[in-house]
């Protein structure tokens, strides 16, 4: 089965600007595959090339078998596209904007209206297809997007940050069609995102800062090359608690957020081990996995919140070269 | 429902979800001169649409028309009684009233690509398996529609400035209005394409529109102008549209010699009167560049 998506050493620079600095991969068929990176880190602009919205400045790339440059038409006809932005017609009501698009993809007349309830029940939205989009809340417009996006069955659905600025129980939805999407069509599914959280349903996760990929793989592999769980724990004395960390287990330790805090392979067994030989009482004790953030910050050094308030400088330098790149 | 030829995976027809219902599988089908036809047709059909639901932009379109039509034509009535040879000012400015209405609301139909970029339609035409030119042909087709719809409404007014109603006159007035609409709609597409907000592009409605109607000749006869204003008049594209339309107007009147020689001059190239057929070709000429241009400026937009 070839790859629904194949990029090789894709570039873009707007200006004297990397966007992107050379990312390859490969998303398999039927795959949920997630872009990570704080804002800025030029996952949109990875998207807007594969999309054929973006002209690449170098590198190749196929969607569904497609040249992204050589075949657009090709490429078009068998995505699905969800926008950061909404890129709906609010005069018209949900069901006009879906036949517009059909219309516009040359879906077959006979097909337009099954369809339409299949994706329309699926998002729930069925029963207000006859509503202007105007009056629909922002988490019924992206899922309005998102069965859009299926109207015309793509093989590969984009879904450029499909949960920011949701609350949280219309993301958990979100999440439940994009389950349900792979079990009943093949779809492949390449989304981006900067909640940790979600970035866990996907199959595989690249992370991506400063436009390049940092790390690429399964959430749990990933987790697994941190290694270390995390272990909290709360003593009578911390300072004590820190030295005998040091000098038994060879391990260092440091307080965060009020309490002893420090990274060993095997948690869970060395939480016994610990109990019995660190010599200070110990009021409490947490163990936690390592998190995707844990995982992103081995990969580049910082939190991702971190990396994104330090990077909205850079944003704002890439979109004015957006607004004046393309017109010199 | 085959799958398709090029060796890519598609959904089988009929594979069902959990729940058993199969599920509906669609195929797009390759780019062709037909999906070219429909994409034109799928953004005509939504200027229609957006038209019908915006009652509100219908009369408001109206009011400038009509202002300049039945006050300024009233009002001015008695200064001009003399030397308009017994035709009253009102029969005198409606063809000029029937170019400018349509002219506003063409306007306002190209200021949507600039709403629809804010708002985010426009990609969602913009990524679609089709041509942008199909895109901008659809929106100037779309202009040019309810633009002229808008100006029937003013053609049903005839009778109220002493203009008999005949077929001839009506197919030739509604004609001419869908050509200079859709010439107006390039323009403005054409414009939109480099603007990004729609204050821009409102103000530039104003720097141009209004200059461009009261230099055009709609509300004066374009003989014996002082020189700048008659230079201005012969490069102002839509003198050649009002020009035709006030001589298919007139040519319903029964007017004297010196009324139709004084009113309807014709437009002038260095003594040479311009023909009908030439005046329209020209406003048929400059839509067309217009129309090049816009699609050209969305072709190489990212």
């Amino acid at each position: 089965m070839p790859p629904a998506i194949s990029v090789k050493d894709l570039r873009k620079s707007f200006g004297d600007f990397e966007a992107v600095r050379g990312v390859s991969f490969e998303v398999e068929s039927g795959e949920v595959f997630g872009f990570l990176g704080p804002n800025g880190a030029g996952k949109t602009t990875t998207i807007n090339m594969l999309c054929t919205l973006s002209k690449l400045s170098g590198g190749a790339a196929t969607v569904a078998g497609h040249d992204v440059v050589r075949a657009r038409d090709d490429v078009r006809r068998h995505i699905g596209l969800v926008f950061q932005d909404p890129t709906l017609d609010g005069y018209l009501t949900a069901e006009q904007n879906l036949r517009l698009h059909a219309e516009l993809y040359g879906v077959e007349k006979g097909l337009v209206a099954p369809r339409m309830r299949q994706v329309l029940e699926m998002v729930g939205l069925w029963e207000r297809r006859g509503a202007q989009v105007l009056t629909f809340s922002g988490g019924m417009r992206r899922r309005l997007e998102i069965a859009r996006g299926l109207m015309h069955s793509p093989r590969v659905l984009f879904l450029d940050e499909p949960t920011i600025g949701l609350d949280p129980q219309t993301r958990n939805s979100i999440w439940g069609y994009i389950r349900q999407l792979q079990e009943s069509e093949e779809i492949t599914i390449f989304m981006t995102t900067h909640y940790m959280d979600e970035a866990e349903f996907c199959g595989r996760i690249a992370i991506m800062d400063h436009g390049e990929i940092v790390a690429l793989d399964t959430p749990e592999a990933l987790k697994e090359e941190v290694g270390a769980d995390r272990i909290r724990i709360e003593t009578d004395d911390d300072g004590a608690a820190i030295e005998a960390l040091g000098v038994r287990f060879g391990l260092e330790a440091g307080i965060s957020e009020g309490a002893v805090t420090f990274a060993v392979p095997d948690g869970e067994e060395f939480v016994p081990r610990l109990f019995a030989e660190l010599g200070v009482p110990i009021r409490s004790v947490s163990l936690s996995r390592p998190t995707l953030d844990d995982v992103f910050m081995s990969h580049t050094g910082t939190t991702i919140r971190d990396a994104e308030e330090s990077g909205n400088k850079t944003d704002k330098r890439v979109a004015m070269q957006m607004m004046t790149g393309g017109r010199r | 429902m085959s799958a398709p030829a090029e060796g890519v995976v598609a959904t089988a027809p009929g594979t069902a979800p959990p729940d058993g219902t199969p599920v509906v599988t669609v195929r797009v089908p390759a780019r062709s001169f037909r999906s070219e036809l429909r994409a034109i047709k799928v953004v005509w059909r939504r200027e229609l649409i957006r038209f019908r639901a915006d009652r509100m932009r219908i009369v408001t379109s109206l009011v400038q028309p009509l202002l300049f039509l039945f006050v300024l034509g009233s009002g001015l009535q008695q200064l001009s009684a003399a030397s308009t040879h017994g035709v009253d000012l009102k029969t005198f400015i409606y063809p000029g009233v029937l170019c400018i209405s349509v002219m506003f609301t063409a306007m306002f139909s190209a200021a949507s690509i600039v709403w629809d970029r804010e708002f985010g339609f426009l990609r969602e035409m913009m990524v679609a398996p089709v041509r942008r030119s199909s895109i901008v042909i659809g929106k100037c087709c779309g202009g040019a529609t309810v633009a002229s719809l808008q100006g029937v409404i003013l053609l049903a007014l005839a009778w109220a400035v002493d203009v008999p109603y005949s077929v001839s006159l009506v197919l030739g007035v509604f004609g001419l209005q869908l050509l200079l609409a859709f010439s107006i709609t390039a323009f403005g597409v054409m414009a939109a394409a480099r603007v990004k907000q729609m204050q821009s592009f409102m103000g530039l409605m104003q720097l141009v529109v209004m200059p461009m109607f009261f230099i055009s000749g709609a509300l004066f006869p374009v003989t014996d102008l002082p020189g700048w204003l008659a230079f201005l008049n012969r490069i102002d594209p839509l003198t050649y549209a009002v020009s035709p339309m006030r001589s298919l107007v007139f040519g319903h009147l029964d007017l004297s010699k010196q009324a139709e020689a004084a009113l309807n001059p014709g437009i002038t190239w260095f003594g040479w009167t311009v023909p009908m057929a030439l005046e329209i070709f020209t406003v048929f000429a400059l839509g067309m560049v217009m129309l090049g241009i816009a699609i050209w400026e969305f072709n190489s937009g990212e």
